[in-house]
């Protein structure tokens, strides 16, 4: 009974009522998102990045390289020789390698020439036809054969570059051969084939351009009459030592750097984690200011209720009940707030992930629910709502009955 | 059943009130009077048990309320004693009738929502029930008083200028009220009042000086 007067009293000041829900279901569906965003992000570079210990690529910044070759998420920053390459390929210490050459996309979707090692590193399994074993034959990735309605047999012109809108290179058409299980990772959203094919395609693409200035795109293969080249090796390492020493080692005896998928993205999640706190810290600020309005409303009420607690006194409650009626109060506003955070923080992950998706390839599940932080989430949420009832609730608690009823 | 003795009550020690004895039987009706700053609030309070006096002796039902803590003289008060008070109070955001089960709920931890609904039918209310008491007139509203006070079959009415907010027809309507139910439901029914009115209905008198 005292939780159904709370219960009406929450709906019998509706616009106070509302603002602190507002206010609740602001801060903690920001925070929730911000939860599953980092946990998710986390999560998936972790997963990418599972079997590579080093990457090789040209000098420049490692994260980029690292974005480019393990992520698919970034341009690489330039070419290396695949003779230079090969050399550290086929140390004693290197389990194994998966060179990447990039050149041409299909729709936007990335064609990358690699080995069938590159389906052994990342687990993937091809889901139908077979893998990729001579120039142009290409495996493509679930999303694509989804989205794009592909099939084996299908076969399609590529375009140069990374952009859908570039010249389109139409003296070879690729041929699927095969097309990947789902994954959930980038590949999903990959074109496989092996390195020779992009090698050839240009090869030919040369001959017919020869006399034009050819301008260097990044991430090309340009000339490959000066050398065979390629993108990007992963490498995964028997020797710890070798973990070590290379990204020294590397460098400074040839024109490639070796650079740790581990250590970059460990800088990227701690850049990224000074944005995530502020907002974190910006969203605990909202609901600071939800424990003030739920206080405010509870203290201007407190002078016209008085009599409704000195009622319910004289009509045999006693100072606990008060108390916990008060408590109730703001705890009720707290559960809803916090209900609804979470449903549209869910909501928002929702279209977060949708737009993820289509600019970075990059997925979050909203359904996921973190009970330990979203837990810690809700206590907190609990104890701003008790807080801000304690005072009105020690005032209805410690209320002087004969008092409140002279002076009416 | 009521009966005090001796009792007095200080505010501070500039205030000091000593109050008559006085005795109210079963299906009786006491009224009290006096002018302003006589004290006749503080006694129901007293009576009511939301003050302690500083000396003297509180019955009811043959037990002395004194000897009882702040918690049991909550309950006590709830099972025993109905209080009608001089503005009508009520849980806004709750209907007529669950303002008055509330009462019962509160006393005796069971809603006794036919009894109430018998009870509000018997004073006019039936069309009311499910109103906010906001949407009732104040005569209206004060028999919802009545009723919240009868509820728990109180051995005891304390009624606190329950008509000074009437006109003439209503308050002779509801001191009559509150006598025939004083009756029927054998309370001992003590009204505190400076309503000349109600000096016409009730014979047994006291007046606060």
């Amino acid at each position: 009974m005292i939780g159904k007067i709370a219960w009406k009293n929450t709906w019998f000041k509706p616009l106070n009522t509302f603002l602190s829900i507002v206010l609740l279901t602001a801060s903690v569906s920001i925070i929730s998102i911000l939860i599953l965003l980092q946990k998710q992000f986390e999560e998936k570079f972790s997963a990418s990045m599972d079997n590579i210990d080093l990457v090789l690529g040209a000098k420049g910044s490692p994260l980029q390289l690292i974005l480019s070759s393990v992520y698919q998420m970034d341009a690489p920053p330039g070419n290396i020789l695949y003779t230079e390459a090969e050399a550290w390929m086929n140390k004693p210490m290197v389990e194994s390698a998966v060179p990447l050459a990039y050149g041409d996309n299909y729709l936007g979707y990335k064609i990358v020439g690699t080995t069938d090692n590159y389906l052994k590193h990342f687990n993937l399994n091809i889901e139908q036809g077979k893998v990729f074993a001579t120039d142009f034959e290409v495996v493509v990735g679930a999303n694509i054969a989804q989205n794009l309605g592909l099939k084996i047999g299908d076969t399609f012109f590529g375009t140069h570059g990374d952009a859908e809108e570039g010249e389109v290179h139409d003296h070879h058409a690729y041929k699927i051969v095969g097309i990947l299980a789902h994954s959930g990772k980038v590949a999903d959203q990959l074109i496989l084939s092996t390195v020779a094919s992009v090698w050839h395609m240009h090869d030919h693409d040369h001959e017919g351009h020869a006399e034009e200035p050819h301008v260097h795109v990044e991430g090309e293969i340009h000339h490959p009459h000066e050398g065979k080249e390629i993108t990007a090796v992963l490498l995964k390492l028997r020797n710890n030592m070798a973990k070590m020493t290379w990204p020294r080692i590397i460098p400074q005896n040839t024109e490639m750097q070796a650079a740790s998928p581990a250590l970059e993205v460990n800088r990227l999640f701690a850049l990224f984690g000074v944005g995530i706190m502020a907002l974190k810290y910006l969203a605990y600020g909202i609901m600071l200011i939800s424990g003030i309005s739920i206080f405010v409303a509870l203290y201007n009420t407190l002078k016209e209720r008085k009599y409704e607690f000195a009622l319910l006194r004289i009509t045999g409650a006693t100072k606990m009940q008060l108390l916990w009626l008060v408590l109730l109060e703001s705890i009720f506003l707290c559960v809803i707030g916090f209900i609804l955070g979470i449903i549209f923080g869910r909501v928002g992950l929702y279209f977060i992930s949708t737009s993820s998706q289509e600019e970075f390839k990059l997925a979050f599940d909203p359904f996921e629910f973190l009970w330990k932080e979203e837990g810690m989430l809700f206590i907190a949420t609990l104890t701003v709502g008790i807080i801000a009832a304690l005072i009105p609730a020690l005032k209805a608690y410690s209320l002087n009955i004969s008092k409140t009823l002279a002076n009416a | 059943m009521i009966q005090t003795e001796n009792v007095t009550f200080s505010y501070a020690t500039t205030q000091n009130f000593k109050f008559p004895d006085l005795e109210c039987a079963d299906g009786e009706t006491l009224l009290i009077t006096g002018n302003s700053g006589t004290g006749k609030t503080t006694l129901l309070h007293l009576l009511g048990g939301l003050l302690k006096p500083t000396s003297g002796t509180i019955t009811i039902n043959e037990e002395n309320i004194l000897k009882y803590s702040n918690t049991q003289l909550d309950a006590f008060r709830g099972k025993h004693i109905g209080m009608i008070l001089q503005k009508s109070f009520f849980i806004e955001a709750l209907s007529v009738l669950d303002n008055v089960v509330l009462a019962s709920w509160i006393a005796k931890g069971s809603k006794a929502t036919n009894k109430a609904l018998k009870i509000l039918s018997d004073l006019g209310l039936q069309d009311h029930v499910h109103k906010l008491p906001s949407q009732l007139s104040i005569g209206q509203q004060q028999r919802v008083n009545i009723a919240r006070a009868l509820i728990n079959d109180p051995s005891l009415i304390l009624a606190d200028e329950p008509t000074s907010s009437l006109d003439d027809e209503n308050a002779l309507i509801v001191a009559q009220l509150l006598s025939n139910l004083a009756k029927e439901y054998q309370s001992s029914l003590i009204v505190v009042t400076h309503d000349q009115r109600l000096k016409e209905v009730f014979n047994r008198q006291i007046t606060l000086s």
